[in-house]
């Protein structure tokens, strides 16, 4: 095997090579690529959209409707997780521990006995590493920073770097350092399993019945134009706020779905206590 | 509402596929009439479309009020508008013959089973609908994830086969991408009629070449084409039955539509026969494809392995009609992607109701089946003797032509191929016959024991089962129409 | 030769990506080990975001974002001044692509992991040929 993936290996990069000496130099500011379409998206983007973010409005509004299906890109593959991994139900296990918390002292319960609501008591698995007090205090610090900044990088999308996409990874960032800095059972507590499976078709659902919106009100799909006479504001402001509109329904739906991803992978699927 | 027919076409199974989503943590009930009526839905805008285009010719749809290049578009003509009447009966026909198969196999799961199945049928539409060659990309990994995570729902070792199909899939998807890429540093555009535009130039030029090889061998590696088959046999077989007939006869008839799409606009018949001389030896790939497809399927003791194996030769026969380089061939491999459609999902349909009811598709557990399941093996037979190529099932029409544009072309070896698997088909599926048509081998020698009662599949399953039977021979016996007020229209007028 | 080393340096970000996606592309058909394919295949992937992301560089350019903010809206903007936005774009879509493939690809490990108790392709096959 080795060998035949070297010899197509090296087959197909003397192609590429041969091919590549066709191209453009780098940095080349006369290449088609700069020249035939981009220049319309840098120069018009203000005009259009009045988003002064070329990559936003490109993104959200010119190339909208690819977005689209790039959240539904990252739904799909929360819910292939899911349906893969998630055991639902399934048999109760021989034997189940609980920690008292203030003493240390574990519980060993059989089958059928369960221990009755309280807070001195927390389920452990059977491979259980006690939590450092350290690292639960300061990531409990961190994260609701994190949260604020990734809901700025959600909002600011339109002036700066960023957008639904990279605020939404962030948000979910702060609910999985919690899962990897307690436990998941914690992290589970915070953010439900059905709530987080229903906001991800929901936040997917926002970018698509925003466009289906314009649809209904007798334009184009994604054609955002068409909020003006909703929002009460000129077309141009209204494909801004359109954009806006969908850039909180893709952080809604990466969010979920990258918490959904790592609940189903961390605990495979048994949503236990996680990594 | 009817301008808005191709945006309906993808919104409608999107949007119900979040609903299907929210349903099935909601009420499970729901599901199902929800991804029914989508599916009507979308059955309906797509035989509109196609009235719209064979009335008034190419429909173009600006999404977003961006007009192409700047935004993306569809279009739609002669071409796509067969492909999404297929794609789109297909799916419906199969998610009510498959309802009481999930529910067996998946009960807890159904909710998340049917949003799966929608957004596949959403990424096979768009891709056969999209006029931007970077949006095909996207929706071609919307329909390979949502492939992944159905094919491994099977048996235990399903994941592995899907796996192998996972990284075969992202090679062929990324190749794609980077043919794309190459196309958008010459031209500096991702829009196909665009793109054709800006071509003709450039067509000496070593980027175009490389970037239309990437791409064939991309799409290629998705439609499984000699010797890039080896993913689709197992992650075919060891998957569920409503998975793998949804699958089976859609995604890799999309993908020779893709590559169909790719030769007639993107890069036009006069760069891929003419500037280039590859037609010889693809077509001999494809003359390959056929022979060891049908070589291997004759070497399978288990029906449901020896059909994906018919299926590695089907793609043969369209990957080797397209290349033909002339309009008889062409023809048939774009007759071939409707039949082909639709007698793969036939008979996968068939092996569905076979492993509700007897739990196996081995060979050995096929015995008395005719009289166990008279209408299933009934629809069996239509299919089979559409596989072979009997007329006037409709597989003996998209062989004829794929015969005559081979005699035009001067190819016999693909001629000979085709007539050799014919055969071969024929030893297969009269195997098959007799197996079915014998009782199981009884110890007692007794001649006293009644005979197994009739056990047929649930009405449910018949029933589209039937209808797909009646509509083979339908197709065949209206191909003349088909031909010559559809396909004739999809060709450009430069190919003779 | 003298004249190819000039051609050779001015298209180095091509070479570069050649390399990565090669690299790639070994590890997914020589690997035995199924996380290792799952790496060469994210190799392969990042090194055609390398090739696209590198389309988008223009010489004398800055960020595709309008130095003058949201007040800007009737200063001329000139296409030169700024880098190409739309690989940009492109890109953000395949590495969502990439996150999605990757995420699948693990859980099917998971299961497979969950069933075999291995990940070396050559035990994995010689367990299933056992049977």
């Amino acid at each position: 095997m080795k060998i035949i993936g070297l010899i197509i290996t090296i087959i197909t990069g003397a192609f590429l090579v041969y091919a590549a000496a066709d191209f453009p130099a780098w940095a080349d500011p006369n290449s088609p690529a700069s020249t035939y379409l981009s220049p319309y998206f840098i120069e018009n983007s203000m005009k259009d959209t009045s988003v002064p973010n070329f990559v936003t409005s490109l993104l959200a509004d010119y190339r909208g409707f690819d977005t689209m299906f790039e959240t539904t890109v990252i739904f799909t593959a929360g819910l292939v997780c899911f349906i893969l991994l998630r055991i639902s139900g399934g048999k109760e296990p021989e034997t189940s521990h609980y920690r008292h918390v203030l003493t240390g002292v574990t519980v060993t319960l059989k089958k059928g006995h369960k221990i009755p609501e309280s807070e001195d008591f927390e389920r452990i698995d059977d491979l259980w590493t006690p939590p450092d007090l350290i690292i639960k205090t300061g990531c409990r610090l961190m994260i609701p920073f994190i949260q604020l900044f990734g809901l700025y990088v959600i909002a600011h999308g339109h002036s700066s770097p960023g957008g639904g996409f990279q605020g939404g990874v962030i948000l979910g960032a702060s609910i999985i350092l919690l899962a990897i800095s307690h436990d998941l059972r914690t992290a589970l507590e915070k953010m439900r399993e059905k709530v987080v499976a229903i906001l991800c078709p929901i936040g997917v659902s926002i970018y698509a019945g925003t466009g289906a919106l314009c649809l209904l009100l007798g334009v184009n799909f994604l054609d955002y134009s068409a909020l003006a006479s909703v929002l009460h504001v000129d077309p141009i402001a209204a494909r801004s706020h359109g954009i806006f509109m969908v850039e909180i329904g893709v952080g809604i739906a990466v969010m979920t779905t990258m918490i959904w991803i790592y609940n189903n992978i961390s605990s495979a699927g048994k949503y236990n206590q996680g990594l | 509402m009817s301008q808005q027919y191709p945006a309906l076409l993808v919104i409608v199974p999107l949007l119900s596929a979040f609903a299907i989503s929210i349903a099935g943590w909601v009420n499970k009930r729901l599901c199902f009439p929800i991804i029914v009526t989508a599916l009507s839905v979308v059955v309906y805008a797509s035989i509109g479309l196609l009235l719209t285009v064979l009335e008034k010719g190419v429909v173009i749809y600006h999404l977003g009020g961006w007009p192409p290049p700047v935004g993306i578009a569809y279009y739609v003509d002669h071409l796509n508008g067969l492909v999404l009447v297929v794609v789109a009966s297909v799916a419906l026909l199969n998610v009510i013959a498959a309802k009481k198969s999930i529910e067996q196999e998946f009960p807890d799961k159904a909710g998340p089973f049917y949003t799966l199945y929608i957004l596949m049928v959403t990424g096979l539409l768009g891709i056969v609908v999209t006029g931007d060659a970077f949006n095909l990309y996207v929706l071609l990994e919307i329909a390979a994830l949502t492939g992944y995570g159905l094919l491994a729902m099977g048996e235990e070792r399903a994941p592995l086969s899907s796996l192998n199909y996972l990284y075969m899939g992202t090679i062929g998807a990324c190749f794609y991408l980077l043919g794309v890429g190459y196309l958008y540093i010459v031209t500096g555009s991702l829009n196909m009629v665009d793109i054709a535009r800006l071509l003709p130039p450039l067509y000496q030029s070593r980027a175009v070449l490389a970037a239309f090889i990437i791409c064939m061998v991309g799409v290629w590696l998705k439609m499984a084409f000699f010797p890039l088959h080896s993913w689709l046999p197992n992650a075919y077989t060891h998957a569920t039955s409503a998975a793998s007939s949804l699958i089976a006869p859609l995604v890799t008839k999309v993908m020779v539509y893709v590559m169909i799409r790719l030769i007639l606009t993107i890069f036009t018949p006069e760069f891929a026969f003419a500037t280039l001389a590859l037609n010889n030896i693809v077509v001999w790939l494809a003359v390959i494809a056929i022979v060891m497809g049908a070589i291997l399927a004759l070497a399978e003791r288990n029906l449901k392995k020896m059909l994906t194996f018919i299926v590695v030769a089907e793609i043969g026969y369209m990957v080797g009609g397209a290349w033909l380089g002339n309009r008889a061939g062409m023809t048939g491999a774009i007759l071939h992607i409707v039949n082909d459609a639709l007698m793969t999902l036939c008979v996968f349909l068939v092996v569905g109701n076979i492993v509700y009811k007897v739990k196996g598709y081995a060979f050995e557990n096929l015995q008395g089946l005719f009289r166990k399941m008279p209408f299933t093996m009934g629809a069996f037979v239509v299919g089979a003797m559409s596989i072979i190529g009997v007329p006037p099932t409709c597989g003996f029409f998209s062989k004829w032509y794929l015969i005559v544009g081979a005699l035009q072309a001067g190819h016999y070896g693909f001629m000979a191929a085709l007539i050799f698997s014919s055969l071969v088909s024929v030893v297969l599926f009269f195997r098959i016959f007799e197996i079915c048509y014998y009782e199981p081998f009884s110890d007692h020698h007794g001649h006293d024991q009644p005979p197994e009662p009739m056990d047929e599949a649930p009405l449910t399953m018949v029933v589209p089962l039937l209808i797909v039977a009646v509509i083979l021979i339908l197709v065949g016996l209206y191909t003349g129409d088909i031909v010559n007020h559809i396909i004739k229209f999809a060709i450009p007028e430069g190919l003779v | 030769m003298a004249e190819l080393i000039p051609t050779i340096i001015a298209k180095y970000n091509y070479w570069i990506y050649i390399t990565l996606m090669m690299i790639g592309l070994y590890a997914m058909i020589a690997k035995n080990n199924l996380v290792k394919k799952i790496v060469g295949m994210n190799i392969f992937q990042t090194a055609i975001i390398l090739y696209y992301v590198s389309i988008g560089v223009k010489k004398g350019a800055t960020i595709p974002i309008s130095t003058g903010g949201h007040g800007a809206v009737h200063e001329a903007v000139h296409a030169a001044d700024y880098l190409n936005p739309l690989p940009h774009v492109l890109m953000l879509t395949a590495i969502v692509v990439g996150v999605a493939t990757l995420g699948v690809a693990l859980a099917l490990c998971l299961r497979i992991y969950s069933r075999y108790n291995t990940l070396e392709e050559d035990e994995i096959l010689a367990q299933i040929r056992k049977k």
